[in-house]
């Protein structure tokens, strides 16, 4: 056999019998217990090492230090933008649940007012959002969000569960214009739930205030008392809201000796200045359109 | 004798060296998604510089010494290894030798099939293992790391070998002409 033969198979042999070694050992280690011969080596092997790594990991420490230093430098910018991008999708969802819940709380309290005794019988209710505000105090109308095509109609009364808001004063196809309460052509016949004082309720002097005007000396007014709508029927006219949606509480009533009637103001139950929903009233007796 | 014994002794350094330094600083080192693998390159340098036994060798013992740090499969790694390091002791010895591109080619083929080789092997063992990570997110810019390491830890062990095998000095003369 020549040289260079014998180094060939030497040079095998010796690579034959290290791949057969590794896959003794796979082998062995694959299926002995934890417990077992190699296991006990390798954890050997791994206590003489420990030192070593021990003393490399020392040495290296404050490459690694400098290294995690810069490397935390340079994604530092990068990190901040995506924690920027994600503080404001969760901020938006933060938002969007809060509006939610507090449409179903909106949603809750009308679905009780319409299923409950208060809501007037002989009307349908179209619940609503308020799509539109007035822009300024001279301005007393609010848009919603359904119109014609929802069976709406002029004069039809707006309620939320809170009380009296309105009437409608335009109608679209799918919008309307309400008139508040405290605009000054709106008059609304009204009385006193506890005395049975009856009067008018119109705009008060300061902004979301009311009067109760109209009301005869002769008839008592206390502060604290709930004042209601109260319906009337003069022949074929009939009054456009209904009895007993509550418009507000006497907040003060004078007389004086030259006045024909009470002077009352009026503290609105239905705070204008925060609509997001309300229902309109559709008298029944149309039909369903 | 005493030349003899010198360059295992220098190869099983280098190989104890890069194996207790992969365990302990490059394995904690991700650049890109990749990781470098000191042993291999320093494998390469040896394999390529001393030939496919010394390369079997190294490579065996590397795995070893990095399975038993790890608390890996003992077997794993050193199969891996030594079929690398034969391979390469193999380019060396015949077509690579003396060629400037020779570690980077070897370096780069090496970290390929070595991944390619440890992916058949822990998917062979039941390790939950994923191919696109291991093949595309961490093996780019493995090969590119290992390319960086190539210059300097191929210098450094040519350097440590040619310590250990000076050639003979002349001894006589001859006058030509």
């Amino acid at each position: 056999m020549s040289s260079r033969s014998a180094t060939a198979l030497r040079r095998r042999i010796v690579a034959g019998v290290l791949v057969l070694l590794s896959i003794v050992l796979i082998t062995i280690y694959f299926r002995e217990p934890s417990g077992g011969g190699l296991h006990s080596v390798q954890s050997a092997g791994a206590t003489v090492l420990r030192p070593f790594e021990v003393g490399a990991q020392r040495i290296a420490r404050p490459f690694q230090d400098a290294y995690g230093y810069l490397a935390g430098l340079i994604h530092a910018k990068s990190q901040n933008e995506e924690l920027r991008r994600q503080i404001d999708q969760l901020s938006q969802r933060q938002i969007q649940n809060s509006t939610a819940l507090r449409d179903i709380g909106f949603l809750k309290r009308e679905l009780h007012y319409v299923s409950s005794p208060e809501f007037p019988k002989d009307y349908r209710p179209v619940t609503t959002d308020v799509i539109s505000r007035p822009p300024d105090e001279f301005q007393q109308q609010i848009v919603v969000e359904a119109g014609a095509a929802e069976g709406i109609r002029r004069d039809d009364p707006v309620v939320t569960p809170d009380g009296l808001v309105g009437k409608v004063t335009e109608v679209a196809h799918n919008s309307a214009q309400v008139t508040l309460l405290t605009d000054p052509s709106i008059s609304v016949s009204a009385l006193d739930f506890q005395t049975g004082a009856l009067g008018m309720t119109g705009h008060g002097q300061g902004p979301d205030t009311l009067t109760l005007d109209r009301v005869l000396k002769s008839q008592t007014l206390n502060v604290g008392d709930l004042v209601e709508t109260q319906s009337f029927r003069f022949g074929k006219l009939t009054g456009i809201y209904p009895e007993g949606i509550v418009v507000g509480t006497i907040t003060g009533a004078s007389q004086r000796d030259v006045d024909l009637y009470w002077q009352a103001q009026i503290r609105p139950r239905v705070d204008f200045s925060s609509l997001r929903s309300v229902i309109v009233l559709v008298p029944k007796s149309r039909g369903g359109s | 004798m005493t030349g003899r014994l010198l360059e295992p002794a220098k190869a099983a350094l280098l190989v104890f060296v890069a194996s207790v330094l992969q365990v302990t600083i490059f394995s904690d080192v991700h650049i890109l998604g990749g990781t470098p693998d000191l042993v291999l390159v320093t494998l390469t340098a040896i394999a390529l510089l001393r030939g496919s036994i010394y390369g079997a060798c190294c490579g065996f013992a590397a795995g070893f010494l990095v399975d038993t740090a790890n608390l890996e499969t003992l077997g794993v790694t050193s199969l891996l290894l030594t079929l690398a390091g034969y391979w390469i002791g193999r380019y060396g010895e015949t077509t690579g030798r003396d060629r400037a591109h020779a570690p980077f080619v070897s370096v780069a083929v090496a970290t390929i099939l070595v991944q390619f080789g440890a992916l058949i092997l822990h998917y062979m063992l039941g390790d939950a293992v994923s191919a696109r990570i291991v093949l595309l997110d961490a093996l780019p810019p493995k090969v590119g790391l290992n390319l960086l390491l190539t210059l300097p830890v191929y210098a450094v062990v040519r350097r440590l070998f040619a310590f250990a095998s000076q050639p003979a000095a002349a001894t006589e003369v001859r006058l030509l002409g």
